[in-house]
This record gives C-alpha cells, structure tokens and sequence, in this order.
C-alpha cells in the first residue's frame, strides 16, 4: 500500500498508514523545510498518508531573494 | 488537527508556538503579528512612506501583501540584476512583480542595472576581482546600494526588506561562528537612520520561512519558486538546513537563538574595546551616497572598474 510524495522534480514512495511527518523524517527530508499538499490543499504533517495519496512538497527555504 | 480558535482542519501547524489554525484564522494572524512587530519594534507609523524591496519571491511579495491590507502606504521597489543562466530568472521575476503591482493597484519603481549601468551583474561579477567566483558579492553591494539611493532620493522614511526569521537566524549564526563582533553589533529588525542612510526595518523577522510561504500559497500569490541559479551552494542555505535540522528535534530552537540575542544586545555590547565599530561616513565623491572610503564608495569604485574593464575589452576585441 503505496503513497507517492513529490518534491521538485524527485517522486518517493512511501507505506502508506504513516504520518507525512514520519515519511519526511524517512527520507530525510526536514518537515522545517516543505509544506505538504494534497489536490493543492495545505496539510499539516499530523496527516495520514492513505493508499494512493499524491502528496506534492512545495520547498520553503530561499537564499537567493530577498 | 484542529484548528485553535475553531472546528475548522488546521492547514498549518507552528510546533515552536504550540498552535494550529485553519486557512482563514491564518491569513488573519500572519497580518496581525505583523502589526504586533512593526509596533513593538517601532518600525514605521502609518502616516511614514514606506520603500519596499521587492524581488518576486514569496517573502517581499507576501509582505507586500500583508502591508497593503493593514493599510499602509508601500511602494515597491524591483532591482533588475539581469540574471538568465538559461531560465529567464530576471525576467521572469520581473514579470511576477509587476503583474502583482498590477493586480493590487500599487506603485512599483523598477531600476534596472543593465541600462543605467552598461553592464548585468553577471557581466560585471566576471570582470572584477569581487565577483570573479561568484556574482553574490557584487550583487548584494548593488542592491543595497541602490535601494538606499532610491529611498533617499525619493524621500522615504524606512526601506523595509521581506526577511524572515530563518534568514535573520542563519545571519546570525554564520556571524556568531565567525564571531564577526562588528556585524554582530549591527545585525537586528531595524536599522536606524543615519549620515545618508534610510532606516531600515524588516517586518516579517521573526516569521518562520516556512509561514511566509504558507501565507503566499494561501493568499493564492504568484511568486517566483525558482531559485536565483546562482544561489546553490550558498552558505546561507547550508545554515539555514543546519537550523532546521535542530529546530526538528527542538521545535522553538530558531525563533529563541534570535530573540535571545537581541535580549543580549540590550545589555550587552559584542564589540572589544578598539574595534572599529561606528564607522565615519561621508558622501562618496561620485555619487553622494555614505561611505567610509577616503573618496569613492565601494559602489562607484566597483562600477567604475567594471566600466574600464569593458572598455579594455571592446578595444582589444574580446567578447565579455
């Protein structure tokens, strides 16, 4: 049971039944620095992750605007 | 999870304040700590005529944003840098700034480096001895600059900046691993006037990164999510990864190293004796703007070599 999380131009696959943050924290990805959507929804990362689940990650961190 | 002062489903979760809220209390709260920190910090009255720097990322245009609906009067001030590396980024940015002015009847100067200076940044980085490694020094020198100029020149009372409390806190650690004391004394929400400066203030300093771009996707604000390309590998993003990397484990981490440090400040100074902290500043002989330098400012005399380099260039028939 598969859920796919997106970040840029990278895709993971996930167990589904955890919570987005768990998964970030698998794959090494810093919840601090990604805000999770569904369907272009906000979500907190308490959520969890369903069968199917397309979860795009839009990057937070900048350094090159001001 | 719930949203704090309703049953609504909370969008976002701020771990280092304990709280969670819906879409609509957000977008209610991010305008009115704002207004909480611009009175606390005494950046700006309504009645001040406000210059902000706006760059198209999500920071500046959010800001820009959230001012405007607690009804202040912000101009917005776009500096064209001439950057492309294949992706437009220049343009592009340009673009989502001046369709955001557009679309919320605001007055957007746009100075563009190219046509009053005769070369991009990138051009100018590759011919001097500042930006031969990469243009972040130039570019940085022009945009202060610059954007001190137009604020001088056209009578604003405070240049204000989208920095938020990552880029504050990432400062601050670069500057405190260093011990940079002199920048440290320096460093903080706002600058006061002074000898050709504008005071300058920064809103959303104690704002994670990561609730201002929250604010921007559900304000529904088109900015620009590319990058600068010259950007990667920046140290300031390798702090700002280290940060996090403890605030995930410590949630409140950030926000408590930066204002524990301006709790220091009040009682203490970062300086030794003999460091030479309080600059004398005198009008640059070129340009008029405030310089330490016994003639021309830092500004002038980079532009001054690019321009020669160029001409050097053109007569000996090399492209630049």
């Amino acid at each position: 049971m598969i859920a796919h999380i997106h970040l840029r131009d990278q895709e993971f696959k996930v167990r589904s039944g955890m919570t987005i943050r768990s998964a970030l924290l698998r794959l090494d990805i810093q919840p601090e620095a990604v805000l999770p959507t569904r369907g272009g929804e906000l979500l907190t990362d308490d959520e969890i992750l369903q069968e199917g689940d397309e979860i795009r990650l839009i990057a937070v961190i900048s350094g090159g605007t001001y | 999870m719930k949203c704090r002062k309703c049953d609504e489903k909370a969008v976002i979760h701020m771990r280092q304040h304990k709280l969670a809220l819906c879409k609509n209390h957000y977008l209610d709260w991010i305008p009115e700590q704002t207004q909480r920190f611009i009175h606390d910090y005494m950046m700006f009255d309504p009645a001040d005529r406000v210059l902000l720097a706006v760059s198209g990322g999500k920071d500046s245009l959010a800001l820009w944003d959230v001012l405007s609906r607690l009804g202040y009067q912000v101009d917005g001030l776009y500096i064209g840098l001439g950057i492309d590396e294949g992706i437009s980024y220049s343009a592009e940015s340009q673009r989502i700034t001046e369709d955001f002015a557009a679309a919320h009847d605001l007055v957007l100067l746009i100075y563009d480096i190219e046509e009053n200076e005769g070369s991009d940044i990138p051009t100018a980085a590759s011919l001097t001895r500042r930006g031969r490694d990469r243009p972040c020094s130039i570019c940085g020198l022009s945009k202060r600059h610059i954007m001190n100029r137009i604020a001088v020149d056209n009578d604003y009372d405070v240049l204000v900046t989208g920095h938020n409390l990552d880029d504050e806190a990432a400062v601050l650690f670069g500057n405190t691993l260093n011990w940079l004391s002199a920048y440290l004394q320096r460093q903080g929400p706002v600058l006061q006037s002074r000898s050709g400066l504008v005071k300058k203030a920064k809103p959303f300093f104690r704002f994670y990164e990561r609730e201002t771009t929250a604010y921007a996707l559900l304000r529904g604000i088109d900015y620009m999510y590319d990058e600068c390309p010259h950007a990667v590998g920046a140290k300031s993003i390798y702090y700002k990864q280290l940060l996090n990397r403890l605030e995930t484990d410590r949630p409140g981490a950030k926000l408590s190293f930066y204002l524990s440090f301006l709790r220091a400040k009040e009682t203490m100074s970062f300086i030794s004796e003999g460091d030479d902290v309080e600059l004398i500043l005198h009008p640059c002989t070129s340009c008029g703007q405030p310089t330490s330098a016994p003639d021309l400012c830092t500004y002038c005399r980079t532009w001054v070599e690019v321009r020669s380099r160029r001409v050097t260039m053109l007569e000996q028939g090399i492209e630049s």
